[in-house]
């Protein structure tokens, strides 16, 4: 199909910009003729709000890096510098630092939406695996930013995950040193993080996202009842029925959504930014120091479901590989589910308590990857791990077995 | 709205589990006998602390991240008071607070270098720096004669010895406390020579010290907590309005 | 879609006021962010006034000192020097120095407080290179009326023993006079005014 410049036939200064670049065809495919389901329920806020972490994320990134120093030797004094001498400092490094678990939080929950709901199902996967995608380098992004402090626990953090690659065979110990650029964490290994934190891994990020929409708006947003909008088209306008345009229904939607958010977000970090010691460690707040491990060493909360996995398992290879394992799932989960609807409204009790259980499972994981050690912990990791991943493996078998109700026509929305 | 509820309510649960565990870290092992709430909205007991630090903690501890202007503007101490009082003599006022204790010295002297203070309460928690500067008690067996309840073995002197009058640790089988410091739970402790505070003075001497301590780990607190609230009240207003924009729009939706 | 009990005014209304106050929001955001670029206060406390003894400084030798980062020169002028000051006026660009590059207590003859010491900036007004000091004279291969005073080395502009700017050269104002005082006979406070001056 040939591209017909200024399909809209708008005149003007705005026909001018039309003709040679589609500024109106984009306005409306993706905003106000981009239709949406108009049944989108609480869980559906959280897109547009990682949306908005992410510009936070990017933002104060931006001015941080104006003034921090990557060098081991004055990462951590820049930090304080940036927190006591440069003007609103304070505020732009809280910002970032509880942006990072305000990202994880809003993009768990944008998972857990995907999960209920069958987002992920044809013809959404190549939307969940870019997701998923995003997720794996949002977690790379966090390490690195973790480190960047250069306290102790940025410290001994980067040894324990550095660490990590040491089991894989043969080439493992050559590997984290070529990894670190030394033979411990060192000034070499802080200055490449900060590179892969502030360029590569954000330009990988925003390409991925921009992907994740654009998969997204090609086919259309899912929705609650998990049925398909499209079926259903006014005849005269090939409008779906039950599609509202993005804009402006759902951008005055969203912004209060953002609203909200914000209220909780600010409030976080105007008057709690070190999160009880989640968000802003408090080893943290001591240099790194090669030679003395603090006490509890301990992941970001948001790792913590992942390294409890890591400690579940006795083996230190088996270890690694199951860590990675629980992240990687989550790419195949589109071809794992074979249930024939794909909400959760209308999937039969063993999805709804397989569901029920994973997410049991990953609550406690994350509580106990986060607690020192215990035989009571390390016990429940192990079931944790299995339920985990019995959830992804035994997918297909109950998915296909559980007994699901039928499907509606058209969404379920009743006007407020 | 009741449908979200059914599919909300695992994520609250785990949300409120997660706000309900104990903070982990908390410098928490080993008993705080002493219970305290830092305060740095109480100017006169911050600057008070500040007179205390320098004083009796800065010869040998610096804050390397605090400069003498910066708390002068904070507390509102004049500068020439701030020369007078607070500053080593060779000191500018946009200098950071350093001890005039050469570092590898001080490390031979001690066994240890003493850390810089800057943002220990966020580190450690006010609470234990509270604790720590309370539990100081004889003990033959350390080269310095004392020892501390909540860092056993520390190598720090008790240099605050003089005034609160030294203390040792007695055995804790007895629930009775007469080391007349109240009823807290914990090991007690008996005077064996009296200090020049009494014991109230004392501890407002080691509250003022820490609140101090609290305010210099982050100087740019007070600030942040009252821009907090406006931009809070701003958001109040603005999600209202989009709220009842939001409905208004989709009066539309059917 | 029917757009039944719509009220379009209300609709505007709630629009509008929406915007503004989000607008004011999101303007009002911006501002840490510009403000984080201001000197922070390290920079401030770098830039605090500098003392300098000038009790050793002979004779028509200079000193270079740095405040706020910048070199400030501090030359004790010989006689001659100062008589020569007068010789150049008619190839200066403000021999009056009526452009506000001193302070009020250096707008005299001699740009100074004390006729011999000259305390200056030595940032060219051109693009900010440093000129060097050239007392020696005459060097017709600066000038033809050289007395001595500074050349900079970037562009080629020329300043007399005051740091007037000569005519025809890039630099289009005389060198600045810092804010200074002084604390006793031979000390010199850079970046204070002296006492009463606001």
């Amino acid at each position: 199909m040939a591209i017909v410049p200024n399909p809209h036939k708008t005149t003007g200064v705005l026909g001018w910009i039309d003709d040679r670049f589609p500024l109106t065809k984009l306005w409306k495919d993706h905003l106000t003729e981009y239709y949406a389901p108009k049944n989108f329920n609480f869980w559906y806020y959280f897109g547009s709000l990682a949306l908005l972490v992410l510009v936070n994320q990017l933002l104060t990134g931006i001015f941080l890096t104006m003034h921090y120093k990557p060098d081991a030797a004055q990462a951590w004094h820049s930090v304080e510098y940036i927190m006591r001498d440069v003007p609103w400092g304070n505020v732009i490094r809280y910002l970032h630092s509880t942006g990072a678990s305000a990202f994880f939080i809003v993009v768990y929950l944008h998972m857990y939406r995907g999960l209920m709901y069958g987002s992920y199902r044809k013809p959404r996967e190549l939307i969940w695996v870019f997701g998923c995608l995003i997720f794996l380098c949002l977690m790379a992004e966090a390490f690195a930013g973790y480190v960047l402090p250069w306290g102790q626990m940025s410290y001994w953090g980067a040894q324990v995950i550095i660490s990590l690659f040491g089991a894989i065979p043969v080439i493992g110990p050559d590997l984290v040193i070529w990894i670190q650029g030394d033979y411990i964490p060192s000034d070499a290994t802080l200055n490449r993080l900060f590179s892969l934190h502030v360029i590569a891994i954000p330009f990988v990020l925003v390409g991925l996202v921009v992907a994740h929409l654009i998969a997204l708006h090609e086919v259309g947003s899912n929705n609650p009842d998990g049925v398909e909008i499209k079926k259903h088209k006014d005849p005269a306008t090939g409008i779906p029925l039950d599609g509202i345009g993005f804009h402006p229904y759902y951008t005055v939607k969203d912004l209060v959504g953002v609203g909200v958010f914000l209220m909780i977000f600010l409030g976080v970090v105007f008057f709690a930014p070190d999160g009880g010691g989640y968000f802003l460690e408090r080893p943290n707040f001591q240099e790194a120091n090669p030679l003395v491990t603090p006490e509890h060493i301990t992941p970001a909360w948001y790792f913590g479901a992942f390294y409890a996995i890591l400690r579940a398992i006795p083996d230190k290879l088996m270890g690694v590989i199951g860590m990675g394992a629980a992240v990687v799932i989550f790419f195949a989960l589109p071809w794992l589910d074979r249930s024939k609807v794909k909400s959760i409204r209308y999937k039969g009790w063993m999805f709804k308590t397989a569901l029920a259980l994973f997410t049991i499972a990953f609550v406690l994981l994350s509580y106990f990857g986060m607690q020192p050690p215990s035989e009571i912990g390390t016990l429940i990791s192990r079931i944790g791990t299995f339920v985990y991943f019995a959830f992804f493996l035994l997918m297909p078998i109950y998915s296909k077995l559980d007994k699901t109700k039928p499907e509606p026509e058209r969404v379920t929305y009743e006007a407020h | 709205m009741k449908r979200i509820n059914r599919y909300l309510r695992p994520a609250l649960l785990a949300t409120a589990a997660l706000g309900a565990l104990p903070a982990h870290a908390a410098g928490g092992h080993g008993p705080m006998p002493y219970s305290f709430e830092p305060d740095t909205g109480n100017l006169a007991s911050v600057q008070r602390g500040a007179r205390n630090f320098m004083n009796y903690c800065s010869g040998c501890h610096s804050m390397a991240h605090l400069r003498y202007s910066r708390l002068g503007a904070d507390l509102g101490i004049p500068e020439d008071m701030l020369a007078k009082n607070l500053m080593f003599t060779s000191d500018k006022p946009g200098d950071h607070i350093m001890s005039a204790m050469p570092a590898e010295a001080s490390a031979g002297w001690f066994g240890a270098t003493p850390p810089d203070l800057t943002v220990t309460t966020r580190m450690r928690q006010p609470q234990w720096v509270y604790n720590y500067l309370m539990t100081f008690y004889l003990d033959d067996n350390r080269p310095l004669g004392t020892n501390n309840l909540i860092l056993p073995g520390a190598s720090m002197p008790n240099v605050l010895g003089s005034l609160q009058g030294w203390q040792v640790m007695e055995e804790a089988h007895g629930e009775q406390d007469e080391g007349g410091h109240g009823a807290h739970a914990g090991p007690s402790f008996k005077r064996v020579s009296e200090g020049s505070l009494s014991d109230k003075e004392f501890e407002k001497f080691v509250a003022d010290t820490v609140n101090f301590m609290v305010y210099a780990a982050e100087p740019g607190r007070a600030d942040r907590v009252s821009m907090g609230m406006k931009v809070i009240l701003f958001l109040l207003l603005f999600t209202g309005l989009a709220w009842l924009l939001k409905r208004e729009f989709w009066k539309d939706v059917h | 879609m029917s757009n039944q009990g719509v009220d379009p005014g209300r609709r505007r209304f709630l629009t509008v006021t929406t915007s503004v106050v989000g607008g004011a929001g999101a303007a009002a955001a911006v501002w840490p962010f510009l403000a984080s670029l201001k000197p922070s206060e390290r920079a401030k406390a770098l830039g605090a006034p500098v003392t300098v003894d000038i009790g050793k400084v002979e004779p028509g030798q200079r000193i270079t000192v740095a405040w706020r980062g910048k070199p400030v020169w501090i030359v004790r002028r010989t006689p001659d020097m100062l008589e020569s000051l007068p010789k150049v006026s008619d190839d200066l660009r403000d021999p009056q120095s009526e452009e506000e590059q001193q302070p009020q207590y250096a707008q005299n003859e001699t740009r100074s407080i004390k006729p011999e010491v000259l305390v200056m900036v030595g940032s060219c007004t051109h693009l900010g290179c440093s000129p060097t000091f050239r007392p020696d004279h005459p060097a017709p291969e600066i000038h033809s009326n050289w007395q001595g005073g500074f050349f900079c080395p970037c562009h080629g502009s020329m300043f007399d023993l005051a740091g007037r700017v000569y005519k025809g050269v890039p630099a289009p104002l005389n060198l600045a006079v810092p804010p200074h005082r002084y604390e006793g006979d031979s000390t010199i406070v850079v970046g204070e005014d002296p006492a009463g001056v606001a």
